[in-house]
């Protein structure tokens, strides 16, 4: 009996494809027969942030090269369509009346080829009446100049409003003996997929829509898709090919592509649409985007009792998912890893005339790790004591059973201790204090930083459970259907190596099929790290189950009882115990169920309810205290995702997810003027991190399984975002904490920690 | 107007508009979409590709300019079933996640060896600057580089 494939680091399955041939893009569709002749469709968007859209004239961009068809919102027909978080605000797919932000899409035109598209959209006069525009957040919520008029505020979604008390202020930190404030911009930043958004649209002579999407959930847009065509969801198919990465900014689908149906039948022929890249850094929605003011109070020892935490969530110009990442993603997570007695957090959610926010990698729980362990940073600068034992001193003590924080959010199980013990030691954390002794003892410009983090999170939150199907092919290679979406994730091995352990067919001969709604109608897609836990764990249960199937089917065919059929692993077939001379192979089992609907099963299996992965990180930056320039030079991860499936997977999971908050924490911000005007809105201008501002990951695994899913798994894929985040700006001030610098708001460039230096000198 | 390329070893004579950039040239003129756009700044590099045995950013070059030229995309690279040893290096290290940068990518790796065949980390990180990655953090795209390097 040969070993299990579980735990171990198989090579991807998909890669070959991509590094020979390259992905099948939505872009790359050239082959699809229903795509020939395609048309080619570019939005003209807004140019001013607020304003009331008083005409608008195509008539010279009729008539240029290889124009169509040109719409307006009027000229389709469109109604307004209300927020599925607040359905006070309302907009129309395309701007009629009104334009709130630099981006949103008024015209669509119709041209043979894309070129012609951009050169006709130049062409499109809209005339606007401008408004002021906001950018503040605070200032937004105290204007009485509306962005969505029925909505009588800007605020559009307030903690208060789920009955959850406000919070109380000063007033609650009465008899502390330490109390530190702080106002933390956990600034905006674009996802950036290096695949930016496309689709396209085709009607069948059977009246259904066909709509490729470059998405992570095509489950999920098949209602609005319907619903924007006026259509039953029986008759929209949608399909997913290739996706080029998503980060949570793919999960929803977008006005310009909910359209494609409707431009499709009014031209009657298909349409193609991809954006350039320019336009989805306005377009495609933006994450994080958090104004937090926060209060920690304790005692000299170093206990924590109190902590306040008001978040202040930028909606952008829309009620999308950002509104709701701060009431239920940032609030359950405010308590962090740490036993806090007393803890308020009220949240609110406003608009404002930038591009609308999603989520992105961590979606909420990164916001609620950097507020409370920028928070402990300052406590333990307050009473002069070092970082990692403050946090030591407030961890919750592991538990292998749930625990409940104060705020009433339950995690599943925690070793938070002995994360931060691995980390310290993995990184050297006494020896780098040492170094940076040194350093500053020597006056040397280049000073050493060190930045400690202890994070939990949510995981699997979305959904309660997933879609599988095991279908065995007559020579005896298997289909496994699910409703989770990788792009980028590896499934097709991982998925393969789930079914492979309990069915014994190799991954070679396992084919995963995903993202295509008429083959997988039921899915949750991939979004808050739920796929392991949730589709992968319903493709091994699926799996057994079929191969209870499979036993009774051979032993009709081998003319015994069931209860003696083993499944032999290692030869992938089946025999009577005490006989494997005489056995069945999967196909021999498939050929014989042809009649009976083939060898199949197919369900839907729930899980028990959320994981909390957790972990430390510790990173090292060389900050010149004379330019303000912050280099990474040094960085351990050490992330307890429960039961590793693959570790090389894994590994791939965190590198990715620390680049990310390497770069919110030191780099990239999406920026807008005062009037709204975004002025990082190409690769050029958005500070994107690149290989050579990072350092290779030191990777510490940690294996505590949680008991909530069947294989012990919990997710990985956005704890790295959001344990790198806080070490990274923490090891920034950390850096010039000498020169009593106690706080700089990310992203910690050049510039503000050159500031920082000089007002503080 | 009229161009003549030859392509991972074939000649294509074919007529463009003047304004056709290289990369929509190998795309759409062509039907090779394994070479990928990823944005419209000639800063992501995800179109990257060889001519005349250099990598360029094939969004920075028109067409006609590579008139008479020799170009290798990611679909010229590998031998039959054999992979290239950098395509191999990328797949043994995990150096890949959703594929859009990874054309790109495995053309400017190789380029890099070509000008520097024994690379430190750092110089590797720094040869890549112009080629953009969010998937992997870059971490595995380096290990590959320096692995295929460590082959030779």
């Amino acid at each position: 009996m040969g070993g299990s494939i579980l735990g171990n680091r198989v090579l991807r399955k998909e890669d070959p494809k991509f590094l020979t041939t390259g992905g099948v893009y939505v872009d790359d569709l050239l082959d699809e027969p229903a795509l020939n002749g395609a048309l080619h469709v570019t939005y003209a968007r807004s140019s001013v942030a607020h304003g009331l859209i008083t005409g608008i004239d195509y008539s010279d961009a009729l008539l240029m090269p290889g124009v169509v068809a040109i719409f307006s919102g009027a000229d389709l027909g469109l109604q307004p369509q209300p927020s599925a978080y607040n359905p006070m605000a309302t907009r129309t797919l395309l701007a009629m009346d009104k334009v709130r932000y630099v981006g949103e899409p008024v015209v669509a035109i119709v041209t043979e080829t894309r070129e012609q598209g951009e050169d006709a959209a130049e062409a499109v006069i809209i005339d606007y009446d401008v408004l002021e525009a906001h950018v503040d957040l605070e200032k937004a919520m105290a204007s009485t100049n509306l962005l969505f008029d029925a909505c009588g505020s800007n605020v559009v979604f307030d903690s208060m409003v789920l009955g959850l008390p406000d919070n109380t202020g000063d007033a609650y930190f009465e008899g502390c003996e330490v109390v530190v404030k702080g106002r933390y911009i956990n600034q905006r930043v674009a996802p950036c997929p290096l695949e930016v958004r496309g689709a396209a649209a085709s009607w069948g002579t059977d009246g259904r829509l066909t709509q490729w999407l470059s998405t992570q959930h095509a489950q999920g847009a098949v209602a609005p898709i319907a619903a924007a065509n006026g259509v039953d969801a029986a008759q929209i198919h949608v399909k997913t090919p290739d996706v080029g990465g998503g980060f949570g900014a793919k999960i929803g689908a977008y006005p310009e592509e909910l359209l494609l149906g409707v431009i499709a039948k009014k031209v009657g022929k298909a349409v193609r649409w991809r954006e350039t890249r320019s336009e989805s850094m306005v377009g495609l929605g933006h994450g994080r985007a958090q104004l937090q003011y926060v209060t920690i109070g304790g005692t000299r020892q170093g206990k924590v009792t109190h902590y306040q935490l008001w978040a202040i969530q930028d909606s952008g110009a829309w009620v999308d998912m950002g509104t709701i990442l701060a009431p239920f993603m940032t609030r359950p997570m405010s308590s962090g890893v740490y036993d806090i007695p007393n803890i308020e957090c009220r949240t609110t959610s406003v608009v404002t005339n930038t591009t609308p926010t999603v989520a992105y990698r961590g979606a909420g729980r990164p916001e609620a790790t950097a507020a409370i362990e920028r928070a402990m940073d300052m406590f333990a600068a307050e009473i002069g004591m070092d970082a990692a034992e403050v946090r030591r001193i407030n961890l919750i003590p592991k538990f292998l059973t749930p625990h409940t924080t104060v705020v009433g959010q339950t995690y599943d199980v925690g070793d938070y201790e002995t994360s931060l013990d691995k980390a310290l030691v993995a990184a050297d954390y006494k020896g780098w204090r040492e170094k940076q002794k040194a350093r500053r003892a020597s006056g040397d410009p280049k000073q050493i930083g060190i930045g400690v983090s202890v994070y939990v999170e949510i995981t699997g939150g979305v959904g309660n459970g997933e879609s599988a199907k095991v279908e065995i092919q007559d020579n005896g290679h298997a289909l496994v259907y699910t409703g989770t979406s990788p792009h980028g994730q590896g499934h097709a091995t991982s998925w393969a190596m789930l079914a492979s352990e309990q069915t014994g067919i190799p991954i070679e001969d396992i084919e995963l099929v995903w993202g295509d709604t008429d083959l997988v109608p039921i899915g949750t897609g991939t979004m808050g790290s739920r796929s392991l836990q949730q589709g992968g764990n319903a493709v091994f249960a699926v799996a057994a189950e079929l191969v209870n199937k499979a036993k009774s089917v051979a032993a009709r065919l081998l003319e015994a009882s069931e209860e003696d059929i083993v499944l032999d692993k290692d030869a992938a077939s089946f025999h009577v115990a005490g006989t494997p001379a005489v056995s069945k192979s999967w196909a021999d089992l498939a050929v014989a169920e042809k009649a009976a609907g083939g060898l199949v099963h197919s369900d839907v299996i729930g899980v028990a309810g959320a994981t909390f992965p957790f972990g430390a990180h510790v990173a090292i930056v060389e900050v010149d205290i004379e330019t303000g320039k912050v280099r990474h030079i040094d960085h351990t991860a050490c992330d307890d995702a429960g039961t590793v499936l693959n570790p090389m997977l894994l590994e791939g999971q965190i590198h990715g997810g620390v680049a990310q908050g390497a770069a919110q924490a030191l780099m990239e911000e999406v920026r807008y003027d005062d009037d709204a005007n975004p002025i990082t809105s190409n690769l050029a201008d958005y500070a994107f991190i690149s290989a050579a501002e990072l350092p290779s990951v030191r990777v510490v695994h940690m294996e505590t399984p949680t008991p909530i899913n069947l294989i012990g798994a919990k997710g990985i894929g956005e704890s790295g975002t959001i344990g790198s985040t806080p070490a990274l700006q923490s090891a920034v001030i950390d850096a010039l904490a000498h020169l009593n610098v106690r706080h700089i708001d990310m992203p910690t460039t050049a510039e503000k920690v050159w500031a920082a230096v000089q007002s503080a000198r | 107007m009229k161009v003549t390329i030859t392509v991972n070893g074939k000649t294509h004579e074919s007529e463009v508009e003047p304004r056709t950039l290289l990369v929509q040239y190998v795309r759409d003129t062509l039907g090779l979409t394994g070479t990928n756009i990823g944005c419209d700044t000639s800063s992501c590099g995800a179109c990257s590709l060889h001519l005349n045995g250099e990598s360029v950013k094939s969004c920075t070059l028109l067409a006609a300019q590579a008139d008479g030229g020799t170009v290798t995309t990611i679909e010229g690279l590998a031998n039959g079933d054999v992979m290239h040893p950098m395509q191999k290096a990328f797949m043994d290290n995990h150096g890949l996640q959703c594929g859009f940068c990874t054309p790109g990518m495995v053309m400017a790796a190789i380029g890099l060896l070509n000008e520097n065949p024994n690379p430190t980390e750092e110089q590797v990180r720094i040869g890549l600057e112009g080629n953009l990655c969010r998937c992997t953090g870059y971490h595995n795209i380096v290990k590959s580089v320096l692995a295929c390097a460590n082959e030779k």
